[in-house]
């Protein structure tokens, strides 16, 4: 039944194309909407069994048994989400009826790819699934075809290059080896020859090749140019989701599946997810431009996934997909927020912003909730996400680890403390005395995403047990 | 002269990365399109020595022709740079490529010595005897459909990137 969530967006894409081109063009957008909402309902509704049930004619075509478990059902709510949200900014930023179609159709594509990812269960479907959402994502960034975001997407390229061919060179040698693909199958190879130089130069490049795909230090340098030279819809896709399936879901798969934690490994995930943490945050501290302080808070709070991942105890991986949920939820609103007041002030220059909350109350309060669960203040749902990361590092004695975590959260709260004060709070800045406030397009997914964050953070002790816990399933 | 599978192999192995580099290295646009070329042309000729033909007739035509027909069409829409520029972005090319010869002579060194070997896998798609076909149409028909999609990502991306519509009056629309 899983296949469905690729088929169904394909068949739709293909559906839109056909002749009729203007009633599809107005088509197009809610067609989009509507496969959002089914997905978000069906997570909701369906257990992780449910979506194993073999689809007899996908099976007959595609002879693919889906393996979803709880990680991906989360991953397949949060994509939903975040593609329903962007695709409500792109209505409220793209006025010309072709654009919005061809934007609706590239974004159905990336869903259709990232959803492939998650029930892909073996590397080399995941890899193929990795690079449709990349490539989809590509034209997206460049989708206005500006200077800024041709540079921002040329940036994103290469490196994605770089990350492919380590990813494929990796693939290359360990199937030298195995013969086999599947992530049981390698599993079995890392527990009985995971010594072989071959298996372990390959190990090498797959994280190589996933860590540029999470944006982490010190592979970081696509990132703030990529996140912030997109369109605004693009920008909340790509900071909300994209990047999180294509690295960061990967990476933990990968991590989870194939067994990949011995101590160099542990070590290596842990040091560069600590250096992400730190580093990341005192950049954010110093940028003028909204949205390339998001794209390094970003980074930032990837660190914070990565380094549960790296930890690798039930319970930090528990709070590692539960902080890459809360992520793309609070990040995809604090980028809708950006793509308000970049339409509606017509900067994004934090500098030249001031008291903006007097006039846009909505996306001001929105922004608030969003920031105070990003710096991990309770009850929002950031802070019990990094709790648990931190409770579980202390926990498997990793204090160093743990001790860092907690201090950069200081810093997360330093440069949003920073960006409310010069953005929202405060006398209202010259030139901006028409400031209004955005058309619904932006404050309903703004309000929706809102109350997400502040939903999780009060139903933590549900979740814990019916949710997260059940992630453990996965190790 | 007796002709001798492994030479023939490290020959063409030889010939390839030194193309590889002079594609890296060369400061001259055309020359590392061509460059490139090259490079598809000895994987090819690697690839029909190692009876992988389907391989080789995929990266001769793929690689070696169309992506270079695609590379020298864009860069027949580049202007030159003035001869100065060009002599010190030649210089700062050597300077950032100058280890990888030395790279390549390491990571060649490596593989082939006995730290690390290849070893042959149980259960390789050669192995099972399954041609090229079987693979795709019986192993890997899921991952078509992620070929489709980038497929069809990709004529959006040249729609969306590249299309321009003249109208009645001359201007050009989206």
């Amino acid at each position: 039944m899983a296949v469905l969530l690729i088929l169904v967006p394909l068949a739709a894409v293909l559906f839109l194309n056909l002749p009729l081109q203007k009633i599809m063009c107005r088509l197009a957008f809610w067609i989009g909407l509507i496969l959002c909402l089914v997905q978000t309902l069906l997570v909701i509704q369906l257990p992780a069994a449910a979506w194993n049930e073999p689809c007899p004619v996908a099976r007959y075509l595609l002879r693919f048994a889906p393996a979803v478990d709880n990680l991906a059902l989360v991953m397949f709510l949060a994509i939903a989400i975040v593609v329903f949200v962007s695709l409500l900014v792109a209505r409220s930023t793209i006025s010309d009826c072709g654009k919005l179609f061809n934007f609706t159709n590239l974004v159905m594509l990336a869903m259709a790819g990232m959803n492939g990812l998650v029930i892909a269960n073996d590397l080399f479907s995941l890899y193929v699934f990795m690079e449709v959402a990349a490539v989809a994502s590509f034209i997206l960034i460049a989708f206005n075809r500006e200077k800024d975001a041709f540079e921002g997407t040329f940036k994103y390229i290469v490196m994605s290059a770089v990350a492919t061919a380590m990813i494929l060179s990796a693939i290359g040698l360990m199937m030298t080896v195995t013969g086999s693909m599947s992530f049981n199958a390698l599993a079995k190879v890392m527990h009985t020859d995971g010594g072989n130089p071959v298996i372990l130069l390959s190990v090498a490049l797959l994280l190589g090749g996933f860590f540029i795909k999470c944006g982490l230090i010190p592979f970081h340098g696509w990132v703030p140019d990529a996140y912030s030279s997109a369109p605004s819809a693009t920008s909340v896709l790509l900071a909300g989701i994209v990047t999180k399936t294509t690295g960061v879901y990967a990476l933990i798969r990968i991590v989870t599946m194939m067994n990949l934690y011995s101590t160099p490994v542990q070590t290596l995930i842990l040091v560069v997810a600590s250096l992400s943490i730190v580093v990341a945050a005192f950049a954010a501290l110093g940028q003028s431009d909204f949205k390339r302080m998001l794209a390094y808070s970003s980074i930032s709070q990837v660190g914070y996934i990565i380094l549960g991942l790296g930890v690798g105890t039930e319970l930090a991986i528990a709070g590692a997909v539960f902080h890459l949920f809360n992520h793309a939820i609070f990040k995809s609103l604090l980028f809708v927020n950006a793509a308000t007041i970049e339409k509606q002030s017509g900067t994004r220059n934090m500098d030249t912003l001031g008291g903006v909350s007097d006039r846009m109350p909505v996306t001001g309060f929105t922004s608030v909730i969003a920031f105070l669960s990003t710096a991990g203040i309770p009850p929002l749902s950031g802070f019990w996400s990094k709790l648990v990361i931190i409770v579980a590092a202390w926990k498997a004695g990793f204090h160093w680890y743990a001790l860092i975590a907690i201090l950069a959260s200081l810093l997360t709260l330093a440069y949003f403390l920073s960006m409310q004060r010069r953005v929202f709070f405060g006398k209202l800045a010259s030139g901006l005395e028409d400031l209004k406030e955005g058309n619904p397009w932006v404050i309903i997914p703004a309000c929706l995403l809102a109350a997400i964050t502040i939903g999780l953070g009060l139903c933590i002790p549900w979740l814990l047990g019916s949710f997260l816990l059940p992630v453990r399933d996965i190790l | 002269m007796t002709y001798d599978f492994n030479t023939m192999n490290v020959v063409l192995l030889g010939m390839f990365l030194a193309a590889g580099v002079w594609t890296v290295m060369t400061s001259h646009l055309l020359k590392s399109a061509i460059g490139l070329a090259v490079t598809s042309i000895m994987l090819t000729l690697l690839l029909f020595h190692l009876k992988a033909t389907l391989a080789g007739v995929f990266e001769l035509s793929v690689c070696a022709g169309l992506i270079t027909v695609i590379f020298i069409s864009a860069i027949s829409l580049t202007k030159p740079v003035a001869e100065t520029e060009a002599r010190k972005m030649k210089m700062k090319r050597l300077q950032r490529f100058i280890f990888l010869p030395v790279l390549l002579f390491i990571a060649g060194w490596l593989l082939s010595s006995r730290m690390i070997h290849l070893t042959n896998p149980a259960h390789t798609v050669a192995d099972a005897a399954a041609t090229v076909q079987q693979a795709l149409w019986s192993g890997r028909r899921f991952d078509l459909v992620g070929q489709i999609l980038i497929i069809l990502a990709g004529v959006f991306g040249i729609v969306v990137l590249f299309k321009t519509k003249d109208s009645v009056d001359g201007d050009k629309k989206q």
